[in-house]
């Protein structure tokens, strides 16, 4: 039996994934300044002016790559947990830690620049429709797991606390949506929706989704970055932090 | 490219204080929290000789 | 069966005395619900017509926030004397234990507070029909507070500000069981059929029973290692 290239194993202790990290974490930072790059370059050169909303559309650049990152770090972050506690692996845990912070900035900038969005489009600093709002809950919820890790002063019980949180939560996510879209739906409330988007032009949609690969890029290098602190803080005491925490 | 000048650029057809807030709020926030994580490495690295005294 | 049954009945009985030797506490909880109610429209105004309009919803955050005054008492105290370190060594299962305290926590806290909502719902002059309404959306959703807020207590035993903590935990995972039941309420004002947000209901407290008790038990396991 051939045994395989690469042991993956290997690298779900954190002492092998630090430097592994370490080497992936300029390639990701290149990645995330290329990606960047060519999508602020559609966004403002490529893409064209919008019929209805003139040049004001162009926040949806940022505010789609938010809203998605957003939303997409919550499932990483879950799928983690569920790796924490199914397998007990330390590295899982940590690199749940690890992704939230970033999650969390990312939902208040899509709340933020869904505001700087809407002031100007529809004359209100807020509206409460379904997306907004929902979004909101998940600011929330990336708070209330941070929240509850700072609180625990046991790692390995902070680990699963917040994994068993944040499994509840991202089965809760489509609940809460739901009835979120339920509540506005029925109320008739806002006539204005932040889910009524500019008809896309090709050169927008390309512009959103290079944005939010920039962004992706970007919360893998923080996400890589973080987990190495947090392995170091972790393992302080042990031979090879020692020896190997300078690189 | 289709700005007739700079002033138009920043202006962004009167956008300019949305879109540039947007913008200027990502690119802070993706600017910071780097800055926090290495001023956080710092820290660490700062403390392992100590620990090491120490033992 | 028994095997389910009787250490259920135990459990809930034992909660009900403990909980009936602290009697003022459950009294107290009951008038934070009353006053909380009653501030409301100290802050909006006396205006009868945006009164009903917001009734259905103030009573239930109320009812939410009453609920939640309480919820470390399901785990705190009997963590505190090794109570519950015994319960999850006992042979007994630990999630069947775990389940009779969250029942007993809804009949100690959801019950008065469904008991108490009719009351109070007059003071926001709703009709008869309505009162009923809301009586039966409390019915059916206090049990799904107690049920999700037994998983904060879990996670949040014996932790650093444990009672706000919790709040923050678990007020988001509350909006819907809050949007189903006011709105059953609101829809009833309106003169719509309540059957929409009435079965949204049950569906989330069979969903919260069914793995309410085995969450909240594995988050006490990991407390209590």
């Amino acid at each position: 039996m051939n045994a395989p290239l690469i042991n993956w194993y290997k690298f779900s202790s954190p002492a092998t994934f630090y430097p592994l990290a370490a080497k992936l974490i300029p390639w990701f930072t290149a990645a995330t300044i290329l990606l960047a790059a060519v999508g602020l370059w559609i966004s403002f050169f490529v893409a064209p002016t919008d019929a209805q909303q003139g040049e004001g559309y162009r926040i949806i650049f940022v505010h789609v790559a938010a809203s998605w990152m957003s939303m997409f770090i919550y499932c990483v972050m879950a799928f983690w947990s569920a790796m924490c506690l199914s397998f007990n692996a330390r590295l899982s845990g940590m690199m749940a830690s690890a992704l939230a912070p970033t999650g969390a900035m990312f939902a208040f900038l899509s709340l933020l620049t869904g505001s700087l969005w809407g002031k100007p489009m529809w004359g209100a600093w807020w509206v409460w429709d379904a997306r907004l709002t929902s979004q909101l809950i998940l600011f929330f919820l990336y708070l209330g797991f941070i929240a509850l890790q700072s609180a625990i002063d046991d790692p390995r019980r902070a680990d699963k606390a917040g994994a068993i949180l944040s499994l509840v939560g991202v089965i809760n996510v489509p609940i809460i949506y739901f009835s979120v879209q339920w509540w506005n739906t029925l109320h008739q409330g806002a006539s204005v929706s932040m889910t009524k988007s500019p008809s896309m032009a090709q050169t927008m949609l390309w512009g959103m989704l290079i944005m939010a690969l920039a962004f992706w890029a970007y919360s893998i290098t923080m996400a890589l970055l973080r987990v190495r602190c947090i392995i170091l803080e972790r393992e302080m005491t042990n031979e090879w932090v020692k020896k190997n925490a300078l690189e | 490219m289709h700005w007739n000048s700079l002033n138009d650029f920043f202006a962004m057809g009167g956008y300019g204080l949305y879109v540039w807030g947007s913008f200027g709020a990502c690119a802070l926030g993706m600017l910071i929290e780097p800055l926090l994580l290495r001023a956080r490495r710092r820290a660490i690295v700062a403390r392992v000789p100590a620990k090491e005294l120490m033992e | 069966m028994s095997a389910f049954f009787v250490p259920f009945k135990q459990s809930v009985q034992r909660d009900l005395l403990l909980a009936a030797r602290h009697k003022t506490e459950l009294i107290t909880a009951l008038f934070f619900f009353v006053i909380v109610v009653n501030l409301l429209p100290l802050g909006v105004g006396p205006d009868p017509e945006l009164l009903r309009k917001i009734a259905p919803g103030i009573l239930w955050i109320g009812a939410l926030l009453a609920t939640l005054l309480g919820m470390q008492r399901m785990f705190a105290p009997d963590h505190a004397d090794g109570t519950l370190e015994q319960m999850a060594l006992s042979p007994q299962s630990f999630t069947v234990l775990v389940a009779g305290k969250i029942t007993a926590h809804w009949l100690v806290a959801g019950v008065p507070v469904v008991l108490m909502a009719p009351l109070l719902g007059l003071q926001f002059d709703l009709s008869a029909r309505s009162l009923w309404v809301l009586t039966l959306s409390l019915l059916l959703g206090t049990p799904v507070l107690s049920l999700i807020g037994s998983v904060g207590a879990a996670l949040t035993l014996g932790v650093r500000g444990g009672g706000v903590l919790l709040s923050l935990l678990i007020l988001p995972l509350y909006i819907p069981a809050l949007i189903f039941g006011a709105g059953a309420v609101e829809a009833d004002l309106a003169g719509l059929s309540i059957e929409g947000h009435m079965s949204l209901l049950a569906a989330l407290a069979v969903l919260s029973a069914f793995f309410g008790p085995w969450v909240t038990t594995f988050a006490l396991r990991i407390a209590l290692e």
